[in-house]
């Protein structure tokens, strides 16, 4: 086993490092800045180049963290490793570790789908993948990005039309970003949460191009707001932060939002099933193309996905990890 | 089929009651007799009986998607609705259609029921390949039988009250009770002329709210009626020339359950009577409920759903009409006359059933001020109630739960602290989430499940204990997780009984989770000998 789970995370005993660990250790390996799977406290970390602004405000100042580009080989005590993109969010890696001839790839969190905010998820070759599960059930399977987003643009037309806001809420980390890189900017004005905004900065700094945004406080009266689109984080929703809109339209982004149940749960107007995660047929899709002997499947729906996987021959078996795809990521905005 | 399904959209998208209102409306000005008649028949809480059983549909479902059925039960543990999660595995559709909503019930849905297996499969995929999303899902749920929106039967009728300009108590009228849909119940509906031509048929039921703050808000008490809250089953008894009918509040004709009361019944003039159907013991028919006592209500239970009782069960389980309120009399709509006027006119219809009959009049409960009748709601224990009504003595008869005129002030519940040991996903809007918990109390150093509960909690309550449960789950059986026994939660319950078919040997009626006890350790939460004693204390 050249990964194995351990009390503080996911550890490599020959590299003497661990992966998204959940307790402070010596050297850790980040697969991307999501709070579940970067944690402030240990000495040094490994992460892809393109994420470190953000990582560096979320790990804080004093946090060192050295950074590599895709694909860049990295000898640790005589483990060779790579990051390889995943396609989550901006700086997102699959961790390639390679070890006595043996090659193990740790997914992080991943999706197959189109991203203008990021580099694209890269098959990477292994004989064992440690994959992730958030959305690992049939019933999980999305549109594409542009069916998704012409959806959005004419719910946003609408609510431009009748003169009312549309606040739609996402995790500022990601996919308040990609909504901002995929709507259609000629609508109307934009306007952000100040949590989006802080991460908006780390995204421009890293060369992704986002439009024009304005902060709250920069637009005066209720009518300005009339046929914005504004991005909030999921906590915004019933805070008095929201009052300044008058009569607006509110709207979800979330994978979560497949289900019928969890639609009604959030009490939102409409609910866009825009996911970070691979749904059931990119999860299938990604584990097949790295041609693994072996899978271990971490958070989410590990239990159903093993067992199809047994069923179709192919070894797999759980791994604990305490990654928040089940229970957190519908806060998350998964 | 289209319409409807953005109907239905509009409807679930929304939690404003005026914006549902509103989207009804609109789809009733503009949809054609037939389909206007069906969707409110649905949407009025009709069922057609199910087509293609349950099973079957899940099998063809995961068959069509490639998948076995274990990972289809899985999804479904996940979505928690049947009809959704076939809707979400089944591949997108390949064609579509333009057909309304009466040709895909009255053309493709109903004919199903009589076909072969065979030909049920080849038709039920077809469709499923015509239909996207929400009109794949509106329709399984009309197979499965189980559409229900967040509008209620009065929501709908309000609205089409409102599209077209009819008083609302007409319209409640005529779409109470049996009716099947078609283009002419459409017109007569609509018809301000049409008399009633189902004799039979019910009033809606006027609801009471619970009381929010204490009775003194109500005003004087001389300007309220107060009676005691009986844990019945709540019917209109509907006499109307050689038409007689017993409705529960469901709108579902019981009279079969209940022949003795139908015989009796025919000693009424014609009238509409409101009460409550209880089994009384000891109460000879004749000697009015004044002699004898109530049954709890698990005897009257032996009645439920029980057509052409036997001797036994009506021995055993004797029932009376228990009357609170009159509707109609001599085929008059009397709902809007005062409550003294209806409630005098009740008691001369009853008692000048000759030779004493199985129905008698609910007293009045005569506590002059309020400081005496909290008094003797303090009493509602001992006398077999759930506490006291309050209706307004110059109240008309109202529709629904329109508030204000009646409200129902019950006793405090039971309650005991219990500790959380197995939990199982929720359906419908807490699919997912971990909702529905059996409590365990102790008894000879074990924990004994000794009630399930589902409600109570807020949402942040809910996702708090979901996510405890997913991080303290010592075992899986199928759906149902067993959990470290740590978390108390008081739990309120209405009637509490010895039963021999419980594990524990104690029954519970209405158990709701009133708050979490985080205060508590396990150890100090309650044993079957404090549950034991308060059973003692509601018996008779």
């Amino acid at each position: 086993m050249l990964v194995t789970p351990t009390p503080r995370g996911l550890y490599c005993a020959a590299g003497g490092f661990y992966i998204d660990p959940w307790r402070p250790v010596e050297r850790a390996v980040i697969t991307h800045a999501h709070g579940d799977h970067a944690r402030m406290g240990s000495n040094a970390y490994l992460a892809a180049r393109p994420g470190l602004p953000v990582l560096q405000t979320r790990l804080g100042p004093d946090a060192r963290i050295e950074g590599l580009a895709y694909g860049e080989l990295r000898d640790v005590n005589g483990v060779k490793i790579s990051l390889h993109p995943a396609g989550h969010v901006l700086g997102s890696a699959q961790v390639r570790i390679e070890s006595g001839g043996e090659v193990w790839v740790v997914s992080g969190d991943y999706k197959l789908d189109p991203d203008p905010t990021c580099e694209p998820f890269e098959p990477v070759r292994c004989d064992t993948f440690i994959t992730e599960s958030t959305f690992g059930l049939p019933i999980y399977r999305w549109c594409t990005p542009d069916e998704i987003f012409a959806g959005v643009n004419a719910w946003w037309r609408a609510n431009a039309a009748a003169g009312r806001a549309s606040v739609v809420f996402a995790y500022a980390f990601g996919k308040a970003q990609r909504i901002l890189a995929s709507v259609d900017d000629s609508v109307g004005p934009i306007v952000v949460h100040g949590a989006v905004e802080a991460l908006n900065r780390g995204y421009r700094e890293s060369g992704v191009r986002l439009p024009a945004t304005r902060m709250v406080g920069e637009l005066g009266t209720r009518e300005e707001f009339g046929g914005a689109l504004v991005v909030a984080p999921p906590s915004a929703q019933s805070s008095p932060w929201m009052k300044r809109f008058g009569d607006y339209s509110d709207a979800f982004a979330s994978g979560w939002m497949a289900v019928r149940g969890a639609r009604r749960r959030r009490a939102v107007d409409r609910g866009f099933v825009l996911s970070d995660h691979a749904d059931w047929a990119s999860l299938n899709r990604a584990i097949e193309a790295t041609g693994a002997a072996r899978v271990f499947v971490t958070h989410g729906q590990a239990t159903p996905l093993v067992q199809w996987l047994n069923e179709r021959g192919v070894e797999a078996h759980t791994m604990k990890a305490e990654f928040e795809g089940e229970a957190g990521a519908e806060e998350a905005g998964a | 089929m289209k319409k409807f399904a953005q109907l239905f959209e509009a409807i679930d998208s929304s939690t404003s009651t005026r914006a549902k209102t509103a989207a009804l409306a609109d789809y009733f000005t503009q949809a054609d007799a037939k389909d206007a008649s069906w969707a409110a028949w649905f949407l009025t809480g009709h069922r057609p009986r199910q087509a293609v059983p349950t099973r079957r549909m899940a099998t063809w479902a995961a068959e069509a998607a490639g998948l076995p059925l274990w990972l289809f039960e899985e999804s479904y543990d996940t979505v928690g609705d049947l009809a959704e999660t076939i809707t979400l595995i089944l591949p997108p559709p390949t064609a579509q259609s333009d057909d309304p909503l009466s040709a895909w019930v009255e053309e493709r849905l109903i004919p199903l029921r009589e076909m072969g297996e065979i030909d049920q499969r080849a038709r039920l995929e077809s469709y499923w390949a015509e239909l996207e999303g929400t009109q794949r899902f509106v329709f399984n749920k009309l197979i499965t039988g189980n559409f229900r929106v967040g509008v209620s039967a009065l929501l709908v009728v309000r609205a089409i009250a409102q599209a077209f300009g009819i008083d609302a108590k007409v319209i409640a009228h005529r779409l109470t009770g049996d009716w099947w849909p078609s283009e002419q119940q459409w017109r007569n509906l609509m018809d301000a002329a049409t008399t009633e031509t189902d004799r039979s048929n019910p009033y809606p039921f006027f609801l009471a709210h619970p009381l929010e703050n204490g009775p003194e808000t109500l005003g004087d008490r001389d300007q309220w009626l107060a009676e005691w809250k009986w844990d019945g089953i709540r019917a209109q008894l509907i006499r109307r020339g050689a038409a007689t009918a017993l409705w529960s509040r469901g709108d579902e004709p019981i009279a079969g359950q209940f022949p003795e009361i139908m015989a009796d019944a025919q000693k009424l003039p014609d009238c509409v009577l409101d009460g409550e159907i209880l089994a009384w013991k000891d109460g000879p028919p004749g000697s009015g409920t004044r002699g004898g006592r109530v049954m709890p209500f698990a005897a009257l239970q032996k009645r439920l759903g029980r057509k052409n009782p036997g001797k036994k069960v009506m021995e055993d389980s004797p029932v009376i009409f228990l009357a609170f309120d009159l509707l109609e009399f001599a085929g008059e709509d009397w709902r809007e006359r005062p409550l003294t006027v209806r409630r005098a006119k009740m008691a001369d219809v009853i008692h000048a059933i000759p030779g004493g009959s199985r129905f008698d009049t609910a007293s009045q409960v005569r506590a002059p001020t309020w400081e005496t009748l909290a008094l003797a709601r303090a009493q509602s224990r001992e006398q077999g109630t759930e506490g006291l009504m309050l209706k307004r003595l110059d109240s008309a008869y109202g529709v629904g739960r329109t508030k204000g005129a009646w409200w129902k002030w019950k006793i405090e519940p039971y309650t005991l602290d219990a500790v959380l040991i197995y939990a199982q996903k929720g359906h419908g809007k807490r699919a997912s989430l971990y909702t529905d918990y059996t409590f365990g109390i102790w008894k000879e150093g074990e924990l004994v499940p000794f009630a399930k509960a589902y409600s109570g909690l807020t949402d942040e309550e809910i996702r708090e204990v979901d996510a405890f449960i997913r991080r303290n789950t010592i075992e899986r059986f199928g759906p149902v997780r067993t959990v470290k026994p740590e978390l108390v939660f008081e739990l309120g319950f209405e009637g509490i009984q010895r039963s021999a078919r419980h594990k524990s040997g104690i029954a519970v009626r209405f158990p709701r989770m009133l708050r979490m006890r985080k205060d508590k350790p396990i150890a100090e939460a309650n044993t079957l000998g404090d549950a034991l004693a308060l059973a003692r204390l509601g018996a008779p």
